[in-house]
């Protein structure tokens, strides 16, 4: 339990400082680099490597290549959900994840986890 | 443009919307946890580039430039959709970052834990930035080559020569 509420408050923490840096930055576009900022990551992998050591978390990080993709293709959607279909954010942002999942688990699908 | 950062866009923020975002990253991370720990950390590691608080972000995006525009007696609808579309095309350079942070981790974390987190961080910072400033250079060519070659600017030598 005690795992779980370290993961909560790290994970929440450093996605709160990301958001806020990208709140403050402009243009647009450069403060949504921010929204792919690895900060489940660090907070994961930072537990992992002291949970599990440095192995556990390279293979970890492995397939987070995947997700990243995933994620590359997933904001590009909601980019043109939003200015072609002209949906609004919220509904383009949810149908969106659909592509995550597909682009992340059919990369696992196919090029396999960490050796 | 200058990247700026200003600290006058914090003031639009309300405390909820922080609550929201800090709940949804620690929920984000905590999932990630529970899947890693049921499913195998293959599949666990696909969920450290989440976009877990993508939908929060974009929506408070579209309704602070909407109220705004709205402020000014005008329709912001279309304004905030292309606002949070301007911040998903800047998320979808950042995963390249994000995906070139993961190969360097994977890489360095077996020599040196810290020296792994530096070294990712360094480079994601500096594949997002380099990828953001490419398309930026790339957009302004096309735009000006477009300008060059357009009808209007090429009847305006002969209007004015």
């Amino acid at each position: 339990m005690t795992e779980y509420l370290v993961r909560f408050v790290a994970g929440g923490l450093i996605v709160s400082i990301f958001a806020i840096l990208g709140d403050m930055l402009r243009p647009k576009s450069f403060a949504g680099l921010l929204g792919a900022a690895p900060s489940v990551a660090l907070a994961t992998l930072g537990i992992a490597v002291v949970q599990h050591g440095p192995q556990y978390a390279a293979a970890a990080s492995w397939t987070m290549i995947y997700g990243a993709i995933a994620l590359a293709c997933y904001s590009l959607v909601v980019c043109h959900l939003l200015m072609r279909v002209r949906l609004g954010a919220l509904p383009a942002t949810i149908l969106a994840f659909a592509v995550w999942l597909g682009v992340a688990f059919g990369l696992l699908a196919g090029l396999g986890g960490a050796a | 443009m200058l990247v700026k950062l200003s600290s006058s866009a914090l003031t639009q923020t309300r405390w909820y919307e922080y609550t929201v975002r800090f709940a949804l990253g620690g929920c984000a991370t905590m999932l990630a946890g529970v899947i890693g720990a049921h499913f195998g950390v293959s599949v666990g590691g696909l969920f450290l580039a989440l976009p877990a608080i993508f939908c929060a972000s974009a929506t408070l995006i579209e309704s602070h430039e909407r109220h705004a525009k709205e402020k000014a007696g005008l329709s912001g609808r279309r304004r905030g959709q292309e606002a949070a579309a301007l911040d998903a095309a800047g998320a979808a350079l950042g995963g390249i970052g994000l995906a070139a942070f993961a190969v360097v981790f994977h890489a360095t974390v077996g020599e040196s834990v810290a020296l792994g987190f530096i070294a990712a961080l360094t480079v994601w910072a500096s594949v997002s930035v380099t990828a953001w400033w490419l398309r930026r250079r790339l957009r302004i060519v096309s735009h000006n080559r477009r300008s060059a070659h357009s009808p209007s600017a090429e009847g305006s030598r002969f209007v004015k020569p």
